[in-house]
């Protein structure tokens, strides 16, 4: 699944998600109860978390039965790598703007 | 991958430092080659970037002035989307102008809520992703 980076940040941008997230790369596949369970969060909580995690293609879900099973997409987490060369990008435009301003100063 | 956690970009400009210091620290300026802003030079002060949002972005990046070494030295805390770096400005004269250098590093903690009592920072969520990608590349 192509995952738009946007998303993919806004999915992780919230604490309680990426403790999902690692969980499942730690742990491997869960069912929503096993997430739930030992944390203060409700399962509607979880669910709901899990729901945008999936949304943004970093978690892939498999029923099985009554039960669904979620797992990690390792894959999916590329554009947070190239996070840093973005930025780059975005500090080098930067610099440009920098240098005509300072033409057009006064010493 | 632990290099790209700090972002370097460095640049000799012919210009004193003083005048690139203005540049970076008065408000109206910083606002023509970076963003508006409700910037001040004192150490300690919150302020924030605006930039257009977008539907995934409000275009706000939260900061707060870290350190201000007149000539020389500028810093702040720069948030976006739960991620918190900092800015180091570093202004060294040369016979010609002014070395600009600037480093963009560390993601700290969140002030987010718990998951199981554990509270998750960027900053160790990557350190997990590298061991994670490096297993599974």
């Amino acid at each position: 699944m192509q995952t738009s980076p946007d998303l993919l940040f806004k999915s992780l941008a919230d604490p309680t998600r990426r403790a999902i997230y690692e969980r499942l790369c730690r742990n491997g596949e869960q069912t929503v109860w096993m997430l739930t369970d030992d944390t203060d969060i409700s399962q509607p909580a979880v669910s709901k978390h899990l729901r945008i995690l999936k949304h943004s293609g970093l978690v892939r879900d498999r029923r099985d039965g009554r039960e669904t099973h979620y797992s990690a997409e390792p894959k999916s987490l590329a554009p947070l790598i190239d996070w840093m060369s973005l930025y780059a990008a975005f500090w080098r435009e930067k610099f440009d703007r920098l240098e005509d301003l300072l033409k057009r100063m006064d010493q | 991958m632990t290099a790209t956690r700090t972002l370097v970009i460095e640049k000799e400009l012919p210009h004193p430092p003083e005048k690139i210091w203005r540049a970076l620290t008065q408000g109206a300026l910083l606002k023509e080659w970076l963003m508006d802003n409700d910037f001040q030079p004192i150490v300690g002060h919150k302020f924030s970037f605006r930039a257009a949002p977008n539907p995934n972005w409000s275009g706000v990046i939260e900061s707060q002035v870290l350190v201000v070494e007149p000539n020389t030295t500028l810093s702040y805390s720069w948030g976006a989307v739960g991620l918190g770096t900092v800015v180091v400005w570093t202004l060294v004269a040369t016979g010609g102008g002014t070395l600009l250098r600037m480093e963009q590093s560390g993601f700290g903690p969140d002030q987010g809520r718990n998951y199981g009592g554990a509270r998750i920072g960027w900053q160790r969520f990557l350190t997990n992703l590298e061991q994670l990608l490096a297993r599974t590349q």
